[in-house]
């Protein structure tokens, strides 16, 4: 049974492990108040809310597909609610009959298996009526298609034959077994064949098969264990296969809670998001390189804890690099994390806090922030942000968008502007596309004067008190920079005449 | 021909059984022993290993053996071999003790098809084979001629019947309660796949393994052996068959190819030992054992037991040569502490005994004497009451060894007299090295003591090395030249520049 409520052909890995940048994404971009937004104080949502927020790029076809649920679930949320109840039920089911694990002895799992099989297929009728309650309301393919699957796989006479099988497995005339000789004339190969039937007529025939008997008499308790062993050579197959069929069917369970929960979450989030008066729209997802462009683009972490947030219009269109100068507080860092957050929601499949977002998919979204100093103080800060985009780099791929925060400003200006020229320089050519927040003045001089058809110049401005943030304006770089301010508070300790004139 | 030994000459083969002789603690041959013989204890191999050969002849013998099996296909052959014999004898245990008769009689019959594979297997890959060794080419003669016995004939005639007709038995068992029928099998379907089909569905991925861990069902249990006795009364005429075999067949294994097995693990379990430290990048090779030799050459040998240890650790030890000419008799070897001193005395030890088995030893290239005998003295871990005691008992231990020392005999002494002055250990050492001049024997001298290195023509000095860089980084080498005791000093004093060229170039700065 397949859920593909996340993809068209294939199960989701959600759970395993992220790429190594994903902890400083979800860091960089304030990725888990969103989380925290669509899960509330469900674990699963959270879990798989974040993995796929993390876990990078999907083709345009996988998010048509989940935009397609996400859309089915805003218009029809009772639908998606009303089966991860059915789902979550059917996986407390096994921790409720015996707390999750099955006995030792081949008997013991048999009976367990069989026990839990009872649940789960009455549990997995319910899911079909359920979904055929909810069917009317949806349109889109991961959706609509599931609860035509369900239909047609799970029909009530599928259903019966399975329940008609665990009936026969209580074995209740005992089992039969053939078997082979083999080494030292054991008996070798056991295999469990259909059990005699029922009734007199039947007892009778099996009389008739000839054949000699024993009977183990009632105080012989090794001869009884000695049999109960030779009973186990039969049931041991059979016992595995009920008690995997009953994980398979929790594995189906699973991943169908787990697929839901996404758009769960993706309701709850959207919720939470209009409530404030943010705005929302389907991003626009295309294959064009170095394509950028937004209306009202807001910084969805900041709009769940203030109301009324202003956006930004960026057209960047064309230009692989956007350089952001500007004053301190004057909304670079929040224009940095909306354009990171809106990329990574929309390659999950979600709607962004936008009225217009228009994007080239990415396959890889990075981030290169400052860092508070390393307590251990085992790395120089340089030699930490130099092995940190090192990593970047390794992680990077044509197409990536990299989004730095006053990257290399833990040396001297010159020194680090020439780092960063290089770097950036080289990932422009590389065909990554690079959204850098600076108050390296050199640094954005340095694009003025070599390579500006690539940039798009972003200037903050610091606005009056209390009214934050701040709209980004298109302006080159002034030669006025913030950079002792910063470096006083980087370092603690003025900016050093010298270091500016090595 | 007929297959006597791998070992021994007709003549030779030993009458009492060795003890493990002295040194063998001291040279650590224990561990390479225990090395040699894992995996192989039902053979008693330690004796084979602890007797020297006196005979050049017959040592050039064994490294013909040895030097067959250095081709994989032989070496597999002959394992494979030995890993069916060792199951016949299991079986042939199991057909000796079980309860049941129809059971003992089973697992006689598969003890010898399991003996006949062994014997059919071994003669088919040995006759593919150039064999270079007298020792194989009987071996391989023998089994020639006792596949063509008639004997052997009616073995594997008469086992491939009763195992066919035993095969085709099937039969079913249906267990109510306490009741068992035993009866023939009548084609009922398999219930376990209708199971699997039809929760097939839900199968998306593998899933956890849930079969409990039965006894294997070859150990059967009471009621199986009572089934075993009615499924015996469904199918007469087989089992009538099987007990006959028993009875034509009683003792169906050939002595000369249980001697075979036997010997043929000496080379199997030191060869194991070879190949993995072959493979770690360390030389091996034929020693040119000369009885009488006056002349030392060893080339990049080490120490075995101390390459195993370090092999397991993903390392080698760095090898050292010897080279001794005619009447140099008496190495003595100073240097800094943990450089490889006493691993060098070793190893020198360790080749001398494994040439005299006819094994072949580490090194790249390796000439020596006929050592009848390699004797040690290493610094006992005990202590005793009293200095004195202490070196009453060095002194004692040394009158033995001297005492039962002969001109072909190899010394390896470590560290004699510590437990004296100074000045008392240079007399008593230049005393032991004058008796053991006199005697002739070859002998490895480990001491701290410079001034024994330069006692006379057959003393030569060797000295571990220092690295001049870095005077902490030991490099195990062991070279000929003058004992120097103060270099490693002078080294540490150059790496922190306090040497007195330093020290006058700083003071003018």
């Amino acid at each position: 049974m397949k859920v593909r409520l996340l993809h068209p052909d294939r199960d989701v890995p959600v759970g395993e492990p992220l790429p190594d940048h994903a902890e400083d994404l979800a860091a960089d971009l304030e990725l888990d108040s969103l989380i925290e937004a669509m899960a509330g104080d469900d674990d699963h949502i959270r879990r798989v809310a974040r993995w796929l927020l993390l876990a990078g790029a999907e083709d345009r076809a996988v998010i048509a597909h989940r935009q397609a649920v996400m859309a089915d679930a805003l218009a029809a949320p009772a639908a998606v609610e009303s089966m991860y109840r059915v789902a979550t039920e059917a996986l407390e089911g096994r921790r409720r009959l015996f707390f999750g694990r099955f006995g030792s002895s081949p008997e013991t799992v048999l009976m367990q298996a069989r026990r839990l099989l009872d649940l789960l297929v009455a549990t997995l009728r319910r899911l079909r009526r359920v979904a055929d309650a909810h069917r009317q309301h949806l349109g889109s393919s991961g959706l609509a298609g599931l609860c035509d699957r369900l239909d047609t796989e799970l029909d009530e006479d599928y259903l019966d034959v399975l329940e008609g099988h665990l009936e026969e497995l209580q074995l209740e005339e005992g089992v039969l077994l053939s078997a082979k000789l083999g080494r030292g004339n054991a008996g070798r190969d056991h295999v469990l064949r259909r059990p005699p039937q029922q009734g007199r007529l039947a007892k009778m025939l099996e009389r008739e098969r000839g054949g000699l008997t024993f009977t183990i008499p009632e105080r012989d308790e090794t001869a009884a264990r000695a049999l109960a062993q030779l009973r186990e050579r039969g049931l041991n197959d059979v016992a595995n296969v009920l008690a995997q069929s009953s994980d398979h069917i929790l594995d189906f369970f699973r991943v169908l809670r787990d697929e839901l929960a996404f758009y769960l979450g993706g309701v709850r989030l959207h919720r939470a998001l209009s409530q404030q008066g943010a705005p929302s729209c389907w991003p626009e997802l295309t294959e064009v390189a170095d394509v950028l462009a937004t209306e009202s683009l807001v910084d969805a972490a900041l709009a769940l804890r203030i109301p009324e947030v202003v956006g930004n219009d960026v057209d960047a269109t064309g230009r692989p690099l956007v350089l952001v100068t500007g004053a301190n507080q004057g909304g670079k860092s929040t224009f940095l994390r909306s354009v990171g957050q809106a990329q990574v929601m929309a390659q999950a499949g979600l709607p962004v806090a936008a009225a217009r977002f228009t994007t080239t998919l990415a396959p890889r979204v990075l981030t290169h922030h400052t860092r508070e100093e390393d307590p251990e103080m085992e790395s120089g800060k340089l030699d930490e942000e130099l092995r940190r985009m090192s990593a970047v780099v390794d992680a990077a791929a044509p197409g990536a968008l990299v989004l730095c925060n006053e990257s290399f400003s833990s040396t001297n200006e010159r020194e680090g502007s020439e780092i960063a020229r290089q770097v950036t320089t080289a990932l422009l050519d590389a065909g990554v596309r690079v959204v850098y927040v600076t108050h390296l003045y050199e640094l954005a001089r340095g694009f003025t004067e070599r390579d500006r058809d690539r940039v798009l110049f972003l200037r903050a401005e610091r606005g009056e008190q209390g009214q934050r943030p701040y709209r980004l304006e298109e302006g080159e770089p002034l030669p006025t920079s913030f950079g002792a301010d910063t470096y006083q508070q980087v370092f603690g300790a003025d900016l050093s005449v010298d270091a500016e004139e090595r | 021909m007929t297959f006597r030994s791998l070992l021994w000459d007709e003549a030779s083969v030993p009458t009492s059984r060795p003890g493990e002789p002295e040194c063998f603690g001291d040279l650590h041959l224990d561990q390479v022993v225990a090395e040699v013989a894992r995996g192989r204890e039902d053979y008693d191999l330690a004796p084979l290993l602890h007797q020297p050969l006196g005979d050049p002849a017959m040592i050039a013998g064994r490294q013909r053996v040895f030097s067959d099996l250095e081709d994989d296909d032989v070496a597999q052959a002959v394992s494979t071999f030995s890993e069916r014999m060792r199951r016949m004898r299991r079986y042939q245990g199991l057909a000796r003790r079980r309860h049941q008769a129809e059971e003992r009689q089973r697992w006689f019959l598969d003890a010898a098809q399991v003996y006949l594979d062994a014997v059919r297997g071994l003669r088919d890959a040995l006759a593919a084979h150039e064999l270079g060794s007298e020792g194989l080419q009987a071996l391989r003669d023998h089994l020639d001629a006792l596949i063509a016995s008639s004997s052997f004939a009616a073995l594997a005639r008469d086992a491939a019947a009763v195992a066919e007709a035993l095969d085709e038995v099937r039969y079913a068992i249906a267990i109510k309660g306490r009741r068992v029928r035993v009866r023939h099998y009548e084609g009922e379907p398999d219930y376990l796949a209708e199971i699997e089909e039809a929760f097939a569905k839900f199968r998306e991925r593998d899933a956890k393994d849930y079969r409990a861990q039965l006894p294997p069902e070859s150990q059967m249990n009471g009621v199986e052996e009572r089934i075993l006795g009615l499924v015996a009364q469904l199918f007469p005429e087989t089992f009538g068959q099987l007990a006959t075999f028993t009875e034509r067949h009683a003792d169906f294994a050939d002595p000369g190819v249980l001697t075979f097995e036997r010997e043929a693990q000496l080379f199997l379990g030191y060869r194991k030992h070879v190949r993995a430290l072959r493979n770690a990048g360390l030389p091996f090779c034929y020693p040119t054992v000369t009885p009488g030799a006056r002349t030392v050459t060893i080339e990049d040998g080490f120490d075995l037991a101390l390459a195993r240890k370090l092999a397991s650790q993903g390392t080698v030890p760095v090898t050292n040569s010897l080279r001794l000419g005619p009447g140099e008799r008496v190495a003595v070897i100073t240097g800094p502490n943990q450089g490889g001193k006493t691993t060098f005395a070793r190893m020198v030890g360790q080749i001398h005994h494994l040439a005299a088995l006819g094994l072949p030893v580490p090194g790249r290239r390796v000439e020596v004497g006929l050592a009848d005998q390699v004797l040690t003295h290493f610094e006992r871990e005990e202590s005793l009451d009293t200095l004195r005691g202490k070196l009453e008992d060095d002194l004692t231990r040394i009158r033995g060894i001297l005492d039962r020392a002969t001109a072909d005999s190899v010394l390896v002494l470590n560290e004699l007299f510590t437990s004296t002055t100074v000045s008392d250990a240079v007399a008593l050492g230049h005393d032991i090295l004058e008796r053991i001049r006199g005697l002739g024997a070859l002998c490895l001298y480990v001491t701290f003591l410079d001034e024994l290195a330069e006692a006379g023509p057959e003393t030569v000095s060797l000295v571990g090395e220092v690295s001049p860089e870095d005077p902490t980084a030991r490099t195990f080498e062991i070279v000929r030249r003058p004992a120097d005791g103060l270099a490693y000093a002078a080294a540490l004093a150059q790496r922190h520049r306090l040497t007195y060229d330093h020290v006058r170039e700083r003071l003018r700065a």
